[in-house]
């Protein structure tokens, strides 16, 4: 029997880039295949080939070994691909049945029977074995329960390949299970599942085979049972990498930030904490703990109802942003786009935009000054860029992150808060902002690293606070032999 | 080359409709003003130095202008001309069987090309007359030569289109700031309105029926201004302290404005200002320029200057493009956008003083639909209404496409309704080319 879903010598070039290059990729029926890669490996060129986004240059898909022409996004569906993006497509003022059925009515002036719409939605909510209310607000949902939604929108339209980009990236590990369980629910049916994840744990939970891409290349494809975390690694990189997590302590001196009994709603309930000179300080917990809140109120990007803030024996009055930085501390979102950088102006405004003041003379901007800074920056956080100009969005994850980096060490700050540091970078970068974490430890600073990945967490941090529901529920001094285990328990109290 | 197309291309369609309507209006030119003047009354000096001389022009300020300026040439020169005779036709004959029957000698009829025309001083006209009166037997007409040049591209034109876009594009300049931040303002036209009637009843409460001082000028038009700013700080308290969309805002602030304007003004018609110094404001020139281009180009230079190297101008950007980003970075979004709020209402108000200065009166009808064409300017320019993106100096070459087009069609008649199509046709080929331009020329 033929597979379900064969391609062949994909092939896509953009100008001046050869995104794909005669990529071979094999799916069954029944079977969950995890597509791997670093960002930029050409693992989301290939999802849109097959969701008709993207027209290959060269390639042949076949499904149950007939040729399939796909040019467009309904030619996809027709073909019964599913493909649920990281970026929902859910109008969020419609209910979940309005977002199940949008675009299946069936002609613009169709009447919509709601109630077989609505009993079909239930059937569909029941084979998934989730109670989700059809007549809900999308946006009222949770995160988790807006993905069951798009799954459900796949299979109303009989969708027999399920691509899921990233799924479980905004879910909590409870939410993560549950996914899971729908999974094995649709490969039970014969579904096939293609899963792209940067979590290898998962991967080795869910994934029956591996497909890795490097480089637009196809680099391999191996049943998971063959497979160790570490050759994973290395087929994505592309060379072996020793250490994951290349921990280096720095001195520990005296606390530098002191926070004590910060308060605001029901987020955060009294946190106190202190970090001091060459401490990485590692704050976890579920999602929704209130350690994002914890560095918003610290940041001054919400105003915190109570609490003291200290920095270096001094203490702190920060109403804004401003305030925050002209003290020396600094935030790395955990949402580069929405919130780190301007996308659309270039590196070199985005590294100026905190700094600019520092470049003026007589009220005039010194670009030349602004420049040779950034100069020094781009080559010691090795910044791949173009050129200076190059707008802030074109960049990979791991670039943004560092141009991030970059405009904060030139304000010299003394405190920087890391929310989730390596979020949506692939591994190589992952290892280099590991480093820059290591030297920055060493220059003195003290560091705030917020993370939800436990391996992180437990790998890069110097001491360790959990959260649960706004408070700080534990402590681990003794990181090096501390576990997951004994971390998740104190997350979930 | 694509590169050149998105940031010079609207540079480049100036250029083009420059070069078209100096074509379509190739006409002869029939030169009569002062220099011209001149140039007649040193050839008289050089080639006819004895001669009896009559200066004959139409009854009008630029005729006498014209005739003055020869007047005053040929009498420097030691040539005293026998007079100047202005007026129709008849009245010309009048004077000529007048020094005909006091047998007074006459040479020369100096006049320009328009006179030169009427039949009074056509040959056989002349002839009659030299047959009447014996001393006017040789009367020679003299004219200033013609020549074929753009009616588009006179002196006269061209200062005309300059004082017709100065007042929109000094306020463009505040409108292209607040489209940066993705904000609108609506309220401008109705601001330059209240701030005009402003300033003339301030003027007028000051000075009574007499001439205002300077002082009194300047203390009005400041007061006018700075009111001006204040409603548009306010539009900038709603906009930021209450998160209120500018568009709401500015469209509330756009009524009220209107209002105050017919209150302060007690009705629908005009305040009259008697100032010639007031006047000389807008209607003056400096060097040949007349001064709203000069301050035109003096403000673009300012604004270019604080968008392109100041902190500020980069905050303004940041702010357009991704507001919480820009706040996480330090930048004090909300005095950002306070800044572009109460600057749009400041320019709209020396908007305002210049519209009354050039016409002697407080309006409370004048810059009715401005808003509209401000922000069309600004979009034809190359501005993004989504904010974040922009260039001043694109709302300039904006500002003028618009005034040379429109100039352009008035100079080859083309009548009002079809000019209203063409400005609808053309800002929808802005936005059009801004949409190819972010889609990098893909359709």
């Amino acid at each position: 029997m033929p597979a379900l879903l064969q391609m062949r010598g994909i092939t896509k070039s953009f100008p001046g880039v050869r995104a794909l290059n005669g990529i071979d990729l094999d799916l069954g029926a029944g079977e969950v295949l995890a597509l791997l890669g670093e960002n930029g490996a050409g693992k989301s060129t290939l999802i849109k080939v097959l969701g008709g986004a993207h027209v290959p240059n060269a390639g042949t898909i076949m499904i149950d070994g007939r040729s399939v022409s796909i040019t467009s996004p309904q030619d996809s569906q027709r073909a019964g691909i599913g493909i649920i993006y990281q970026e929902f497509n859910l109008v969020p003022e419609l209910t979940v049945r309005e977002n199940i059925f949008l675009g299946q009515e069936g002609g613009t002036l169709r009447w919509i029977h709601a109630r077989s719409e609505h009993q079909r939605a239930r059937q569909l909510f029941e084979r998934l074995g989730v109670p989700l209310d059809p007549e809900a607000i999308c946006g009222s949902l949770t995160v988790a329960q807006q993905q069951i939604v798009e799954i459900a929108k796949a299979l109303s339209q009989d969708a027999r390949i399920i691509v899921m980009d990233e799924p479980s990236a905004a879910l909590t590990l409870k939410e993560v299970d549950s996914l899971f369980a729908i999974i094995r629910e649709l490969k039970a049916e014969g579904i096939g599942i293609i899963y792209i994840s940067h979590r290898l744990d998962e991967i080795f939970q869910i994934a029956d085979r591996v497909t890795v891409l490097r480089d637009g290349e196809h680099v391999g494809t191996e049943p998971i049972k063959t497979l160790t975390r570490e050759r994973m690694i290395e087929m994505m990189v592309g060379r072996s990498i020793d250490d994951e997590f290349p921990k280096q302590r720095a001195a520990i001196g005296h606390e530098r930030l002191v926070v004590r009994n910060l308060c605001r709603g029901r987020a955060v309930k009294g946190v106190s904490l202190s970090v001091r000179r060459g401490e990485v300080l590692g704050l976890t917990g579920l999602v929704g703990a209130g350690r994002t809140e914890t560095a918003r109120l610290i940041f001054g990007a919400d105003r915190a109802e109570r609490g003291e803030i200290e920095l270096d024996g001094k203490r702190l009055t920060i109403k804004h942003p401003r305030d925050a930085i002209a003290a020396g501390i600094c935030l790395l979102t955990e949402d580069r786009k929405s919130q780190g950088l301007v996308l659309g102006q270039t590196c070199l405004e985005n590294f100026g935009l905190p700094n600019v003041n520092s470049f003026t003379r007589f009220g005039l901007l010194q670009h030349r000054r602004e420049q040779s800074a950034f100069a020094t920056y781009v080559a010691s956080l090795q910044i791949k860029l173009t050129d200076h100009d190059q707008s802030a969005g074109t960049l990979s994850g791991g670039n943004q992150q560092k141009i991030v980096l970059a405009k904060w060490l030139e304000r010299n700050a003394d405190v920087i808060i890391f929310d989730e540091p390596t979020r949506g970078i692939d591994v190589g970068t992952k290892y280099e902002i590991y480093l820059l974490i290591n030297r920055l430890a060493a220059q003195g600073k003290a560091i705030l690293m917020i993370s939800s990945e436990l391996p992180e967490v437990l790998g890069m941090s110097d001491r360790i606070l959990v959260m649960h529901e706004g408070r700080v529920t534990g402590e681990i001094t003794d990181v090096a032999s501390a576990t997951q285990e004994q971390v998740m328990h104190l997350a979930i109290a | 080359m694509q590169k050149f197309v998105s940031q010079y291309g609207v540079v480049f369609v100036l250029v083009l409709l420059c070069a078209y309507y100096s074509f379509a209006t190739l006409n002869q030119q029939h030169p009569a003003d002062a220099a011209t003047g001149r140039k007649l009354a040193t050839y008289i000096t050089l080639q006819l130095p004895n001669a009896n001389v009559l200066i004959v022009v139409r009854d009008s300020d630029d005729d006498r202008a014209f005739a003055a300026s020869i007047r005053q040439s040929l009498e420097t020169a030691g040539v005293k001309p026998l007079g100047v005779a202005a007026g129709e036709p008849r009245d010309i004959v009048a004077e000529l069987r007048r020094l005909g029957a006091a047998g007074t000698k006459l040479d020369v009829i100096v006049t320009h090309h328009a006179s030169a025309q009427w039949t009074v001083l056509g040959e056989g006209r002349l002839k009659e007359l030299a047959d009447e009166f014996p001393s006017l037997a040789n009367v020679q007409v003299l004219k200033p030569s013609s020549y074929t040049w753009p009616t588009f591209l006179t002196r006269g034109n061209l200062l005309s289109i300059g004082n017709q876009v100065a007042v929109t594009a000094i306020i463009a300049i505040a409108m292209t700031m607040v489209i940066i931040t993705a904000g609108i303002d609506l309220s401008v036209g109705s601001l330059m309105a209240l701030s005009g009637v402003l300033a003339a009843w301030a003027i007028h409460r000051l000075a009574g029926e007499g001439d205002p001082g300077l002082m009194t000028l300047a203390l009005a038009c400041f007061v006018a201004v700075l009111l001006s700013a204040a409603i548009g700080l306010l539009t900038g308290v709603m906009v930021t302290a209450f998160d209120i969309p500018a568009f709401i805002v500015t469209l509330a602030v756009m009524r009220i404005a209107r209002g105050l304007a017919y209150q302060v003004a007690d009705g629908p018609s005009p305040i009259g200002i008697k100032s010639e110094a007031f006047h000389s404001l807008s209607a003056g020139t400096l060097l040949g320029v007349s001064n709203p281009v000069i301050l035109m180009v003096v403000l673009y230079f300012l604004a270019y200057a604080l968008m392109s190297h100041t902190a500020l101008g980069r905050y303004i950007y940041a702010v357009g493009g991704n507001p919480e980003a820009a706040r996480l970075s330090g930048v004090p979004v909300k005095r950002v956008l306070l800044f572009v709020y109460a600057m749009c209402g400041a320019l709209a108000g020396l908007g305002g003083v210049m519209e009354a200065s050039l016409f002697s009166v407080g309006n409370p009808n004048s810059g009715v639909g401005y808003e509209l064409q401000i922000i069309a300017a600004v979009v034809v320019g190359g501005t993004s209404l989504m904010g974040g993106k922009g260039k001043v100096l694109g709302t300039l070459i904006g500002a003028l496409i618009l005034a040379v087009i429109s100039n352009g069609m008035y100079l080859t008649k083309v009548d009002s309704y079809t000019q209203m199509i063409v400005f609808g046709v053309l800002i929808l080929i802005a936005v059009l080319l801004d949409q190819l331009k972010t889609r990098r020329w893909k359709l």
